[in-house]
């Protein structure tokens, strides 16, 4: 029963703050919504049995993706009226859509084909269970590849990232050997002929 | 109980709302990359979901990866818009129309 509590109220949070973040005027709140989503989802995967992962969701997107939106939300200049145009005038087409698409998904994914007749709630996990230790075996034998292409992934993410917003700094005095080697004889050196005192050669 | 399904269409509303949210903030860059990570969430809970109810921790590592994938790629997509935002002082969608040859 009140397990059935928790997954009702995490569930209600998570679709009620989805849809703040698609409807908000304000960018800052539209990401403080999707913030609620994510700890609100991290609550369901709990329920799930996946802690390591409802924690990481916590720590690695609450705590550094969100906190990256925020800074770009807050840091760009936003004409917010220019970008509200034509808001009224999509929702319509939006809601037949979004609506079309759940009917369609919940005829699929619906109790009719994953019900708890054909997929049986599992026991739960005894006390000494560590979600921590099953994954890390997983992903340590099974996934060793998978996880270090991952880690390239990420190294990938990190350049990539710098070196599109990295401005080179105007104040630096070092030299650039790329237009030094370009230099010709005449950049460098003028030859005058020789005047007398009048100032006609 | 709770079963798989309800599981399954808590992810689907989840999913439809953020194609709605695509839908009605086509011009706002941030809200679509937004959008993009509650679909991705959706996703996720499915995964999750899945790997609980056929008790194998595969989904999970799944999951993991999933994760790993769109840090990456918020923060790709965050770098590309401060450097549009640089160059056009706008993040407007319409506003990106220099490929258009």
């Amino acid at each position: 029963m009140a397990q059935q509590i928790i997954f009702y109220a995490f569930s209600a949070l998570v679709i009620a703050a989805a849809a703040m973040v698609i409807v908000l005027r304000n960018p800052v709140h539209a990401v403080l919504c999707l913030v609620v989503a994510f700890f609100a989802s991290a609550g369901l995967w709990m329920l799930l049995e996946a802690e390591f992962l409802a924690i990481t969701l916590v720590l690695v997107y609450v705590g550094a993706v969100m906190v990256l939106f925020m800074f770009v939300v807050m840091m760009l200049d936003i004409n917010l009226a220019v970008l509200r145009e034509g808001f009224a005038r999509y929702v319509p087409v939006a809601l037949v859509f979004a609506a079309l698409m759940m009917v369609s998904l919940a005829l699929v994914v619906g109790p009719k084909h994953f019900g708890l007749a054909l997929f049986a709630a599992p026991l739960a996990h005894a006390a000494d269970y560590n979600n921590t230790q099953a994954l890390g075996r997983a992903l340590f034998s099974q996934f060793l590849l998978p996880f270090e292409a991952a880690a390239v992934v990420l190294l990938v993410a990190i350049i990539a990232a710098i070196a599109l917003t990295l401005r080179p700094s105007r104040q630096t005095k070092a030299p650039k050997p790329e237009l030094q080697v370009q230099v010709q004889r005449n950049d460098r050196v003028r030859l005058i002929k020789d005047m007398d005192a009048e100032g006609t050669p | 109980m709770i079963s798989l399904a309800h599981y399954l269409i808590v992810a689907a509303a989840l999913f439809c709302l953020s194609v709605a949210g695509i839908f009605i903030n086509r011009k706002n860059v941030i809200v679509l990359l937004m959008c993009i990570e509650l679909m991705l969430l959706a996703v996720n809970l499915n995964f999750i979901a899945f790997s609980h109810f056929n008790q194998d921790i595969s989904g999970q590592v799944f999951v993991f990866f999933i994760l790993t994938v769109a840090a990456a790629e918020s923060a790709i997509g965050l770098a590309i818009l401060v450097v549009l935002f640089r160059n056009r002082r706008s993040i407007n969608v319409e506003d990106l129309d220099t490929l258009r040859g």
